[in-house]
């Protein structure tokens, strides 16, 4: 069994994921129902590790039930809350109930969570993740040198941030983790299309014009107020006046289709972005947005290219 | 400045080194060496003493300065101004840290390199001494 995300990517196919809310509860129905609202528009699901330093539903338990429900996962795994030791046994634990695609990522800082009296880990970061896991799959090893067999098959991904300081490192930044492992990006939420547009030029032009595929984030607004929000509270999360003026000219309850609207122009225009190779939907808790956003912008299955 | 810097840390690492080569296993001489790191290396970069400095290969802006030890580069949290996400007041150790590779002469390149992850043994033993051997 091989990644079909993987598949999808390398045959240059526009792509789209998202991310799925996992559920504060123990019940597998309810995680089910929701990635089923979203598994027919996309082509992988996203299961968070504790986002937000918030615990949540186990990724790698949620990732094994979307499998067993013919959806294909990308298992995020946090540097937070685990160290080298058990990164690397989940790793395997994954790979032997079918997960093909991990997604490493150092994680939120503990204070921004409900726990931030927790010990954070952070025993390795992203890149050390990484490097760790590709000596997994390539070397058939563990980091202390250990033989695994057989070796793991596995798709990994990593985060990339255009809009965050120091954003003339930001490229460099990508090309350490796909130098260290990673084989796909999948972006902070885009709103400037110009910082994205010069950080692929820039990736193209380091990478040699082999660039690995970069899935441009989406944030589907639900009002001004929550644009705020994020902008104000969330590190890393950029959005410019104008987005955040075009919404208030509307009253409240038409706001959300207006940030509809701005969600399927940035698609629109990220599509025509030489180092694009799709989309990564982050709606939270608004399953709705992700269909209006593939179906309006003719990224919908039926529609694409088998 | 910072090229300055570059040029003292080069030359006192090589010194240093050289030194702890001959007498690093001597537990006086060991003692004396995590003392004058700290004594030295606090003060001018707020040192940790995690024991395996990559000071020269992070713009001469110590990774572990940052709340969440990131050896590789900044996370995905910076905020707009380039402070740190956790702490409004620090500028970020890894704007810093690209802000000065810019400016560096030999070691401009090393900021490229994948850092391995830190060997928690090491915590408060001297750099100096553990890079000669």
């Amino acid at each position: 069994m091989t990644s079909q995300l993987q598949n999808r990517l390398e045959s240059g196919i526009f792509t789209v994921t998202a991310e799925l809310t996992l559920p504060d509860s123990s019940i597998k129905d309810e995680l089910v129902e929701t990635a089923l609202k979203l598994s027919p528009y996309c082509d992988a699901l996203n299961v968070t590790d504790a986002t937000s330093a918030i615990p949540h539903f186990s990724s790698l338990a949620a990732a094994s039930i979307l499998l067993d429900n013919d959806i294909e996962p990308v298992m995020q795994i946090s540097a937070r809350d685990r160290n080298r030791i058990a990164i690397q046994g989940d790793v395997l634990g994954a790979h032997s109930l079918g997960i093909r695609n991990i997604f490493c990522i150092t994680g939120d800082a503990v204070i921004f969570g409900d726990h931030p009296d927790a010990k954070p880990v952070f025993d390795l970061d992203s890149i050390s993740m990484l490097a760790a896991i590709e000596k997994m799959t390539k070397d058939g090893c563990f980091m202390s040198g250990r033989k695994i067999t057989p070796k793991p098959a596995l798709f990994l991904g990593a985060a990339a941030n255009p809009f965050a300081p120091p954003q003339s490192y930001r490229p460099h930044r990508t090309v350490k983790k796909w130098r260290a492992g990673a084989s796909f990006f999948q972006t902070q939420f885009c709103f400037d299309l110009q910082i994205m547009k010069s950080f692929t030029e820039k990736l193209i032009e380091l990478c040699n014009g082999k660039p690995p595929p970069i899935l441009a984030g989406l944030g589907p607004l639900k009002s001004s107020r929550m644009a705020r929000w994020l902008r104000d509270k969330i590190p890393g999360v950029s959005i410019p006046d104008h987005i955040i003026e075009r919404m208030e000219k509307y009253p409240q309850k038409d706001q959300a289709q207006v940030g509809l609207e701005i969600s399927k122009e940035t698609t629109e225009n990220l599509k025509l972005i030489r180092g694009i190779s799709g989309i990564h939907i982050m709606a939270y808790k608004w399953e709705q947005a992700v269909k209006d956003i593939v179906e309006d912008t003719g990224l919908s299955k039926n529609k694409r290219l088998p | 400045m910072v090229k300055l810097l570059e040029i003292l840390y080069l030359v006192s690492s090589k010194f240093l080194s050289g030194v702890a080569r001959k007498y690093g296993d001597n537990r006086i001489m060991n003692l004396l060496f995590v003392k004058f790191e700290w004594a030295t290396k606090k003060p001018m970069f707020g040192c940790q003493m995690c024991g395996q400095c990559i000071l020269h290969e992070t713009g001469m802006s110590c990774p572990m300065g940052c709340p969440k030890e990131i050896r590789n580069g900044p996370c995905g949290g910076v905020r707009t101004d380039g402070t740190c996400e956790l702490d409004p007041k620090m500028t970020c150790v890894w704007v810093t840290a690209w802000e000065n590779t810019n400016k560096m002469r030999v070691f401009s390149q090393k900021i490229d390199l994948i850092q391995k992850p830190l060997d928690r043994r090491l915590k408060g033993t001297s750099a100096w001494i553990n890079q000669s051997r």
